[in-house]
C-alpha cells in the first residue's frame, strides 16, 4: 500500500486516473476504520487534505454555494446556517465533535451509505454533485447519483470536489432517530425542504433503504395542499397522510439497529414533525415579508 | 514512509510508518507518547482525542501521512512550563480533574482531558461565559468512561471553568 498527498488537484485527478482503486481519504472517519480492522488494504491512499480547494466554499453570486467536498461538518455548522440550513442542521447530528471536525460532506457521497447524515438534505434541497477528473468536470443531481446500495453515479477515476446547494428559498429541517442525542448512526432521518418561490416540496430518506430516498407522492401532495400564497397551519388529516406518505416511500429492512416497521413508523412521525416546523416557520417569515 | 510532524512543540521524524498507519500508531508506538489511549479504533470512545492543528480529533481516524508537515499536542503537552514529564505543573483542567475525582481507571482520561481543554479554551478561554451542563454533554460526547464516572468529570469541568475564569478575571484586574 502507498501513501499519496497530491497538493493540487490537477495531481490528484491524475492519480486517480493512473490508479481507479486508489482509495480518497479527507476525514478518515470511514476509511481508517476499514483500514484499523484489516477490512480493507487498497495499493493506494490518496490524501485530499492538502488539496486547497477542496477545503472552501463559496457563493456563486446568485444565492448558491459550491461547498468544496473537504470542507468538515464543524466548518458547515458555523459557516453555512444561513447558506444551506437544512444540511448545516443534519451536519450538528453527526456522531461527536472530533467527528465533525474531520467528516466531511465528500466522504459522506463517496461511502454512500444509505446513513450518511448529510445525505437526505442534499436529495431535498435538489443539491448537485460536482464529479472531476482528467477528462472534465460534470455535475450530477444528487437526486440521480445514487444508483443502488452504496453504488453511485461515480466513475472509476472520478472525484468527488464539490456539492452546490440551491439558495434557500423556504424552510429547511432535518430529523434523526438514534438511540441517544450523540454518536449514533441513524435509525432512520428525515429532510424536507419548502421552495417558496418554486412552490415546490423536496424530502429525504435516510436509512430506510439501500440508499437515501426521495418521497415523491408525499412531495407533490404536500405542494398541493400547502397555501403558498398565504401559508396557514394544514388540516391533521393533511398532516397524517403527508407521514403517511412518506414512510410508504420507505424500502426499510429488519436490522440491528431497527425493525422495518420502527423505521417507517418513525419517519411518519418525523414527517409530521418537520412539517410542522416548516409551516411555523413560513408562516413567521410571511408574516415578516 | 518518513513522517515529520511537531508534537507538544518538538518537530520529530517516525520512519518506516506503514502507509495506512493512525497517527494513534504513530504516537504511541514510534514516539513514545502512550498517553492517548488506543480502545475503539473506530472513532467511537475518544480515548485517543488530540489537537491536531488547533482541532481536535481522534487520533486513530487520522492517516499518519495526514499529519506530515502538522501540530500535534497530545495530552503529554498539556502541563505546562518547566520540567519534564511529570515534573510539570499540571494544568487547570488536569488539576480539576484530580480534585473533583473524576479519574476512576483512567483510561477515558486523557481524551476527556484535551477534549475539555478545547471546550474551556473555546469559551472561557475566548472571555465567553462558562459552558453550560447542556454545552458541556455536548462537547464531551465523543468521550466514553466506561466506569460511568460522569458525575464527577462534569464536576471537573465545572471546576475548571470557574477557576479558569477567576484567573482571567484576576488578570484582567491587574
Amino acid at each position: 500500500m502507498r501513501f499519496l498527498s497530491p497538493s493540487t488537484l490537477q495531481e490528484a485527478l491524475e492519480a486517480k486516473a493512473e490508479h481507479p482503486g486508489a482509495v480518497p481519504i479527507t476525514g478518515g472517519t470511514d476509511v481508517m476504520v476499514e483500514l484499523n480492522f484489516d477490512k480493507r488494504r487498497p495499493d493506494l491512499l490518496l490524501d485530499l487534505t492538502r488539496v486547497a480547494e477542496l477545503g472552501r466554499w463559496e457563493a456563486d453570486g446568485e444565492g448558491r454555494t459550491r461547498l468544496g467536498a473537504a470542507v468538515p461538518y464543524s466548518r458547515i455548522i458555523a459557516e453555512l446556517p444561513a447558506l444551506a440550513p437544512g444540511l448545516a442542521k443534519a451536519s450538528r447530528t453527526v456522531a461527536s465533535p472530533q467527528i465533525r471536525n474531520r467528516g466531511t460532506v465528500g466522504g459522506n457521497l463517496g461511502g454512500a451509505s444509505p446513513a450518511g447524515d448529510a445525505l437526505p438534505p442534499l436529495l431535498a434541497t435538489d443539491a448537485l454533485v460536482e464529479l472531476a477528473s482528467v477528462r472534465g468536470t460534470r455535475t450530477v443531481r444528487a437526486r440521480d447519483y445514487f444508483l443502488s446500495f452504496r453504488t453511485t453515479a461515480r466513475r472509476d477515476d472520478e472525484l468527488i470536489t464539490a456539492v452546490v446547494l440551491p439558495a434557500p428559498a423556504g424552510p429547511q429541517h432535518f430529523a434523526k432517530i438514534g438511540t441517544r442525542n450523540a454518536m449514533v448512526i441513524a435509525v432512520t432521518s428525515f429532510a424536507l425542504a419548502l421552495d417558496t418561490r418554486g412552490r415546490t416540496v423536496g424530502t429525504g430518506i435516510g436509512s430506510a433503504g439501500p440508499t437515501p430516498l426521495r418521497a415523491e407522492a408525499a412531495e407533490d401532495f404536500l405542494a398541493g395542499e400547502i397555501d403558498w400564497d398565504s401559508p396557514a397551519p394544514l388540516p391533521e388529516a393533511a398532516v397524517r397522510r403527508f407521514g403517511e406518505l412518506v414512510a410508504a416511500a420507505a424500502r426499510p429492512i429488519d436490522d440491528q439497529r431497527g425493525s422495518a416497521a420502527y423505521r417507517r413508523h418513525a419517519l411518519s412521525v418525523m414527517a409530521r414533525r418537520t412539517l410542522t416546523w416548516s409551516i411555523t416557520d413560513y408562516r413567521k417569515e410571511a408574516a415578516c415579508a | 514512509m518518513r513522517v515529520n510532524i511537531n508534537v507538544n512543540g518538538q518537530n520529530v521524524t517516525a520512519d518506516d510508518v506503514w502507509a495506512g498507519e493512525s497517527l494513534l500508531y504513530v504516537l504511541r508506538e514510534r514516539l513514545g507518547l502512550p498517553g492517548s489511549k488506543n480502545a475503539c479504533e473506530q472513532g467511537e470512545c475518544g480515548s485517543c482525542t488530540v489537537y491536531l492543528d488547533d482541532v481536535t480529533v481522534c487520533s486513530c481516524m487520522v492517516a499518519a501521512g495526514q499529519a506530515e508537515g502538522r501540530s500535534v499536542r497530545t495530552v503529554e503537552g498539556l502541563a505546562q512550563g518547566a520540567g519534564k514529564g511529570g515534573d510539570r505543573p499540571l494544568n487547570s483542567v488536569q488539576q480539576a480533574f484530580l480534585d473533583a475525582g473524576a479519574v476512576q481507571c483512567g483510561f477515558c482520561t486523557p481524551g476527556l482531558l484535551v477534549q475539555t481543554d478545547d471546550l474551556l479554551d473555546r469559551t472561557v478561554g475566548a472571555g465567553l461565559p462558562a459552558p453550560t451542563d447542556p454545552e458541556i454533554r455536548e462537547a464531551l460526547a465523543g468521550n466514553l468512561c466506561r466506569c460511568t464516572g460522569y458525575e464527577k468529570i462534569l464536576d471537573a469541568v465545572r471546576l475548571a471553568a470557574d477557576r479558569l475564569a477567576d484567573t482571567d478575571n484576576a488578570g484582567s484586574n491587574a
